[in-house]
């Protein structure tokens, strides 16, 4: 196994039971994600690559196969593993931001860390934690919004605010979901760009769904889901 | 950089996120504050109620205890027992520590007899024959009298005047009363004979003819008894041995037209009545007494209020028989004691029972809870009838809060779903909901507490208030005697009351604080 992966799906098989009919979503994913690039998935919609996003983030199990971080099965693990490893592992960003909405920006922005962290322990280190935080909402441009509830803020803000929480806790990897399907292009513009940045000047590993083809081209490298399996390419190949 | 990240999440059993969370929510649920008013109602009249029955109960404790004595021994006997002196040593040999105070008095059934416009009113009542310088020390008596200087020391003789100033109903009364009183019913006497020594010779029907007359001379009844006193008697000078009368065996209250309640009475300080009773012989005869009323007892219980008449122990005594004529040994029929403060009643009442073993002596030994247990004992019921009642109806309360949070954690699935993306374990999830009941039932029952206080204080001025607005008496002074609501809090109340209430809403709030931990995050992140 190479060294550079950072997560891994192996062999995931996964089906939706309604009524006792069996809808197979995934039936047999093999997928790396490499540290430090840009990983791409794109497919038709219900092709199940949210399904698959949710597998890799352990907010459910698959039926069959395995999730590796850091070559270390993390499907299984505990709950408390599972826990610790969505809070601080990984990031995550939604389609529709997935805000708090009686929390502020800023108090979005910490609460994986509050919620990482025992209240003696978040309150000792409080002042550091909101410099950080603040640092983070500086990163995605919205530090002037820092006290604005999410209702009160755009689309984009929101993802930008959204980006920023999954950034607080400097996690290893960051999973987005449609960043941008919610967006005007030239916002979801935007806010790629940041991620770009991101990716470019922090080397953070990012693991994007997308259905912008002009993104997944973009991305260092790209995978295709259909029929429950991926296929994995150069972007452009891809695509045409 | 990495800040140092601890090992385990399950270690930390206190969630910062949660206090924040529940905060915001109930700043901006207005919903689930809607369903703590219930609580916050409950609260407050579970601590109204438990107020006004303590104050009540207690009022009626301090009356019933002040007016009745620790211990009373009472004789059957109609003759009494001889020698109350040579009792109190043997009682002193038993208790002696612990009794402070001690009073022999005589009690027996009398027919109390007024003469009211003419007609003859007729009570029965309950004679006590007082010592008036001991009585005060076994139980409260002075104070409920009428006239100021009788409440602190109790004279049997008429006063001038000056009873009750602070009532401006009560009509005058002593000895300017009964001068004037006098004077007047010899002015009318003379008239009549004027008018009688005109008609003699016109007609022998005198008796028919005296028919009006007995609406202001005694009645027939009395004429026998004791003739050759009154002769000599003067009542403008002089007054008959002194009774004290309970108000209400000769008074009525009732309303008058405009609704004020108002006091009528049939006698008052300076009148004279009539007391039949049996005297203390095998044989029993009946007595047949006139007294000059020299004051008037309200306790405000009824039961003592209108069956109990005062007079001094040696005077009844003598009338009664109860001096033996060769020895001069007095006899008594009840003896009270008052013991210290802190003594054990039903301990002495055993150990008096004890020496005085009922097969032997016709003495009832009782304490004043012995005598009053029926009635404190219906208090008490009611009591905790009323608090189960409006226990059941916080209970109520409680599922309008289950109700309520389980439509909040609907409401919040999308946000129960983030949280556990974030990280957030079910116990954290669960723990938010939990606190959220916990604060809702520390608020509402708080507020729940504050507003029941203030009720409490402002008891009184509430009634009037209610009274005022729909023109109903609440607190009708015909029925009760006190002029207040009395009112006591008992922290202890305070605290069970509060506390049940938390507990009530932390209950309603584990089942969708359960529902939340157990959701799935996957289900409610894609939840709409
Ligand atoms: N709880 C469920 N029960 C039954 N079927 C489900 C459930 N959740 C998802 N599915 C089905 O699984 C399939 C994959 O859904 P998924 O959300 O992963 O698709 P997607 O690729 O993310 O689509 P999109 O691009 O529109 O977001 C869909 O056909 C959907 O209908
Ligand atoms: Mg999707």
């Amino acid at each position: 196994m190479n060294s550079d992966t950072v997560l891994r799906a192996q062999d995931v098989y996964k089906s939706y039971h309604k009524d006792r009919i069996e809808v197979p979503v995934l039936r047999g994913i093999n997928f790396d994600v490499t540290t430090g690039l840009v990983t791409a998935l794109v497919g038709r919609s219900g092709s199940g690559k949210s399904t698959l996003m949710h597998l890799l983030a352990t907010l459910d199990q698959p039926d069959r196969g395995e999730i590796q971080f850091q070559g270390k099965r993390i499907d299984n693990a505990s709950r408390s593993r599972r826990d610790r490893y969505r809070n601080h592992d990984i990031g995550i960003i939604f389609q529709f931001y997935h805000l708090l909405p009686e929390l502020s920006a800023i108090e979005n922005v910490l609460a994986p860390t509050m919620i990482g962290r025992s209240a003696w322990n978040f309150f000792r280190h409080r002042k550091e934690a909101k410099k950080r935080a603040e640092a983070m909402l500086d990163r995605v441009g919205l530090l002037h919004r820092a006290s604005h509830k999410p209702a009160e803020m755009s689309g984009g803000e929101m993802q930008r605010a959204a980006i920023a929480r999954a950034l607080m806790t400097d996690p290893t990897l960051l999973l987005a979901d449609e960043p941008t399907g919610n967006l005007d292009t030239e916002t979801g513009l935007d806010i790629l760009k940041l991620l770009t940045e991101l990716n470019q000047d922090d080397g953070l590993t990012i693991l994007m769904i997308t259905h912008d083809d002009s993104i997944a081209e973009s991305a260092d490298c790209c995978h295709r889901m259909q029929d429950g399996q991926l296929q994995q390419g150069i972007p452009e190949l891809l695509i045409a | 950089m990495h800040t140092d990240v601890p090992q385990s999440i399950e270690s930390k059993e206190r969630y910062m996120y949660r206090w924040l969370l529940c905060f915001r929510y109930l700043r901006t649920r207005y919903i689930a504050l809607a369903s703590i008013i219930s609580v916050t109602l409950g609260v407050a009249t579970l601590i109204v109620v438990n107020s006004v029955m303590a104050g009540f109960s207690a009022e009626m404790h301090e009356r019933l205890h002040g007016l009745a004595s620790d211990i009373l021994i009472e004789c059957h006997a109609s003759g009494g027992m001889p020698d109350p002196e040579g009792h109190l040593k043997e009682i002193m040999k038993v208790c002696g520590e612990d009794v402070v105070g001690s009073s022999a008095s005589v009690h027996v059934p009398a027919m109390l007899g007024i003469d009211f416009n003419g007609q003859l009113i007729t009570r029965h009542v309950n004679f006590v024959g007082l010592d008036p310088a001991t009585y005060d020390d076994v139980s409260h008596f002075g104070r409920y009298l009428l006239h100021p200087k009788n409440q602190s020391q109790v004279n049997f003789d008429l006063r001038e005047d000056g009873f009750a100033p602070d009532r401006e109903q009560f009509p005058s009364s002593g000895w300017g009363y009964r001068r004037a009183r006098v004077a007047y019913e010899r002015a009318l006497a003379e008239e009549q004979a004027r008018i009688d020594a005109l008609r003699a010779p016109a007609s022998s029907i005198t008796n028919e003819d005296a028919g009006p007359s007995l609406a202001i001379g005694p009645p027939q009844i009395f004429e026998e008894s004791n003739k050759e006193e009154i002769t000599e008697f003067d009542p403008a000078v002089e007054q008959f041995p002194g009774i004290i009368l309970g108000i209400s065996t000769c008074s009525a209250r009732m309303r008058d037209e405009e609704n004020n309640v108002r006091d009528h009475y049939y006698c008052r300080p300076g009148d004279d009545v009539r007391m039949m009773f049996p005297n203390a012989s095998d044989n029993a005869k009946v007595v047949n007494q006139k007294f000059t009323v020299v004051d008037m007892y309200e306790s405000g219980m009824s039961e003592y209020d209108s069956t109990f008449a005062f007079c001094r122990l040696d005077q009844l005594q003598e009338f009664r028989g109860m001096i033996d004529p060769s020895s001069q040994v007095r006899s008594v029929t009840t003896i009270q004691l008052k013991l210290a403060a802190g003594a054990d009643l039903n301990a002495v009442r055993d150990a008096l029972r004890r020496r005085f073993p009922p097969n032997v002596y016709a003495y009832n030994i009782q304490t004043w809870r012995d005598m009053q247990g029926p009635l404190l004992a219906a208090v008490k019921l009611e009591t905790t009838i009323l608090n189960i009642l409006l226990f059941l109806i916080i209970a109520v309360a409680g599922f309008g809060i289950l109700a309520t949070f389980f439509m909040i954690v609907v409401e919040k699935t999308r946000d129960i779903g983030t949280l556990k993306a974030l990280g957030a374990s079910g116990g954290g999830v669960m723990s938010i909901f939990l606190s959220y009941g916990l604060l809702l039932g520390f608020v509402g029952s708080g507020a729940g507490l504050i507003g029941g206080l203030l009720f409490v204080d402002h008891i009184n001025e509430v009634a009037t208030l209610i009274e005022k607005i729909t023109g109903q008496e609440v607190f009708d002074p015909t029925v009760y005697y006190f002029t207040e609501i009395p009112t006591i809090i008992h922290p202890f109340t305070l605290v069970w009351v509060m506390a049940g209430a938390v507990a009530i809403a932390i209950f309603a709030s584990v089942l969708p604080a359960l529902r939340a931990a157990r959701m799935h995050p996957v289900k409610a992140l894609r939840f709409e």
